[in-house]
């Protein structure tokens, strides 16, 4: 300390040095570029990272939080029907609403592609409508075309003689009613990116195949699919995420009613971790949804960095 | 739908010596008549919003044509935009969603600036980490962040459950990732030239960033504000957790929990609420589509 004190000349010059060796290096680019990532970094780190961490350990306390249990809440899951019912249900909602999301968008993005260029952004815009519309209320809109007792459905249904359907109290209508509203809601997503796919694919391949006499299910089997193989796989990919890990639709339609039919993974762990307050129960089903989503985001990461290879 | 469609597209195409204007004439008509299908089955929903939205609750109840407004009223209307409890619900969605997307841009921007243009070590790693963050879903995540916030408020007595500004902890853990991930690729695409020119001119990274790269993106800065704004307008999962207290709630949380009351369910008014739910970002939409779809589609998102 004495030391310091006397050489304070010495030590001021040596402290300016180092302000500008500290100024400097705050210059240097991979300094500032660190800089500018921070605030990304502390809250990937933070919010994204850590509760994740964080859930495996929830997972393995007991209902009190306050002994370790290792395994046994997933011991407990694996006993329990509902679970199963849950892992099967899980699968058959995203499954069949990816199908047919993907598929329908297909048909509907060459309808549109098949009018005249004019009118399309007209068409474009109708048909995207769902997809812009906040899923939460949109729901609301559907579970009311679904009241038990003034379904509009039923009313126009009735004229034909078909009989009151109860949407959302049978197990496999309820089933059918939260993949129809998913089917609905996503279905414009898949026809905004084929429509941008189909735009991408050379008129002069479809003039060639025309002259080779390849008829219009040839057209699409050779030209258009090979072509457009990239943008569904990719697709198709996220789109098994997000539904996988849907929350709104089945919550808001059924609550994972009637007798716990139609809930999936995440409404499931709301139910039990903050409606039922056992969070480390709650969080262990939700941990279910990981391997999937570890399988999709592999095959999108290869995809994405092929593509990013290429350009 | 493919079946119908091949059934009736097929004799079209197997009429071999008629012409090739009467064939895509009636490829045309069949396009347009599944088109008009499609278009029903995507506005039905919204439409019948609208129509309940103007009916009264004796209308309602009555069981008359549910698709025709026989005795039109604004009282659903009035009714809400007079209560303070839905148009605090419209006050905190307003001012969550506004700064979030303040927030996000104040972080995505300039780190999807120094990550496409400023290589340092582990960019790569980070850009590829990035993109799998936003792969992560929030259903995954509620549960720890619940239980997080709850022991951070035991320790620090700092109270965030229930209070509205743990969304805006929250929805930038949504918006972040794609945001700085679209940014990435709107930035990289700007030739290398611009910003060489610049430094050389002596601009420092940061006017670099501010006089060149964010003028020459701005679409993409629309495009991924109108994804960070619509994303927190919509969120349903983390309000729901989050948040009970009726003066905390947003937009479709506060619907959902207070228009329902029990098994009594009042649907002029829930189709009315979800109708000024749904407002804003289909004006948006109907005004910056383009915009909208870009920002919406360039990482390939939701669906």
């Amino acid at each position: 300390m004495a030391d310091v004190a006397l050489q304070s000349n010495r030590a001021a010059a040596q402290a300016a040095r180092k302000r500008s060796s500290l100024h400097k290096m705050l210059r240097r680019k991979s300094t500032v570029a660190f800089l500018m990532t921070l605030p990304l970094i502390l809250l990937i780190a933070t919010l994204v990272i850590y509760p994740a961490f964080y859930a495996l350990h929830l997972a393995t306390l007991n209902k009190s939080m306050q002994r370790f249990v290792g395994l046994s809440n997933f011991e407990f899951l694996f006993k329990r029907e509902t679970f199963w019912l849950v892992v099967k249900q899980s699968c058959i909602f995203a499954i069949t609403a990816v199908i047919f999301k993907a598929l329908l968008g297909f048909i509907i993005a060459h309808f549109v592609h098949n009018i005249p260029a004019k009118g399309q952004r007209k068409w474009r815009g109708m048909l995207l409508v769902p997809w812009v519309i906040p899923p939460a209320m949109s729901t609301l809109a559907w579970l009311w075309l679904f009241d038990p007792s003034y379904s509009a459905f039923n009313y126009t249904l009735a004229f034909f003689g078909i009989g009151p359907i109860s949407w959302t109290g049978d197990a496999n209508w309820a089933r059918f009613s939260v993949i129809l509203v998913n089917i609905w809601v996503g279905a414009p997503f898949f026809m905004i990116m084929y429509l941008a796919a189909l735009k991408s694919v050379p008129e002069q391949l479809y003039e060639a195949a025309a002259i080779d006499g390849a008829n219009w299910w040839q057209r699409i089997w050779y030209v258009t699919l090979p072509m457009m193989r990239n943008i569904i796989a990719i697709t198709t990919l996220f789109s098994l995420i997000v539904t996988f890990a849907n929350f709104d639709i089945v919550r808001i339609l059924t609550a994972g009613g009637p007798l716990d039919h139609t809930h999936i993974f995440a409404t499931w762990a709301f139910r039990i971790g903050i409606e039922g307050s056992d969070i480390p129960l709650g969080a262990s089903v939700s941990l279910f949804m990981v391997p999937i989503l570890a399988v999709a985001a592999i095959f999108i990461l290869r995809d994405v960095n092929k593509r990013g290879n290429e350009a | 739908m493919t079946t119908v469609t091949i059934d009736k597209t097929a004799p079209t195409r197997k009429v071999k010596y008629g012409s090739m204007s009467r064939d895509r004439t009636w490829a045309l008509r069949w396009s347009y008549f599944f088109l008009a299908i499609f278009a029903i089955f995507s506005l039905t929903p919204p439409i019948y919003m609208l129509i309940t939205s103007l009916k009264s609750s004796a209308e309602i109840s009555a069981a008359t044509n549910p698709w025709w407004v026989f005795h039109p009223t604004l009282e659903n209307y009035v009714g809400l935009l007079t209560s303070n409890q839905f148009l605090r619900f419209f006050w905190n969605s307003a001012i969550v969603s506004i700064f979030v997307v303040t927030i996000t841009m104040l972080i995505s921007v300039p780190a999807a600036f120094a990550l496409a243009r400023m290589r340092f070590w582990g960019s790569t790693v980070l850009a590829t980490g990035v993109f799998l963050t936003y792969l992560i879903p929030e259903t995954l995540l509620f549960i720890p962040l619940f239980k997080m916030f709850a022991v951070i408020g035991d320790w620090s007595g700092i109270q965030l459950i229930n209070r509205w500004y743990v969304l805006l902890i929250l929805y930038p853990t949504l918006t972040v990732p794609f945001c700085t991930w679209i940014m990435i690729g709107y930035f990289a695409s700007i030739p290398k030239e611009l910003d060489e020119a610049a430094i050389i001119d002596g601009a420092s990274w940061f006017q670099t960033l501010t006089r060149i790269f964010i003028p020459v993106a701005f679409p993409g800065i629309i495009a991924a504000t109108i994804f960070a704004f619509t994303v927190s307008w919509a969120q349903f999962l983390y309000p729901l957790v989050f948040t009970t207290s009726t003066d905390q709630l947003v937009m479709p949380v506060g619907i959902i929990t207070t228009l329902i009351k029990g098994d009594v369910f009042n649907w002029g008014q829930i189709m009315t609420g979800a109708l000024l739910g749904a407002a804003p970002p289909l004006i948006i939409y109907a005004f910056l589509m383009d915009y909208y779809i870009a920002g919406l589609t360039a990482g390939a998102t939701k669906g």
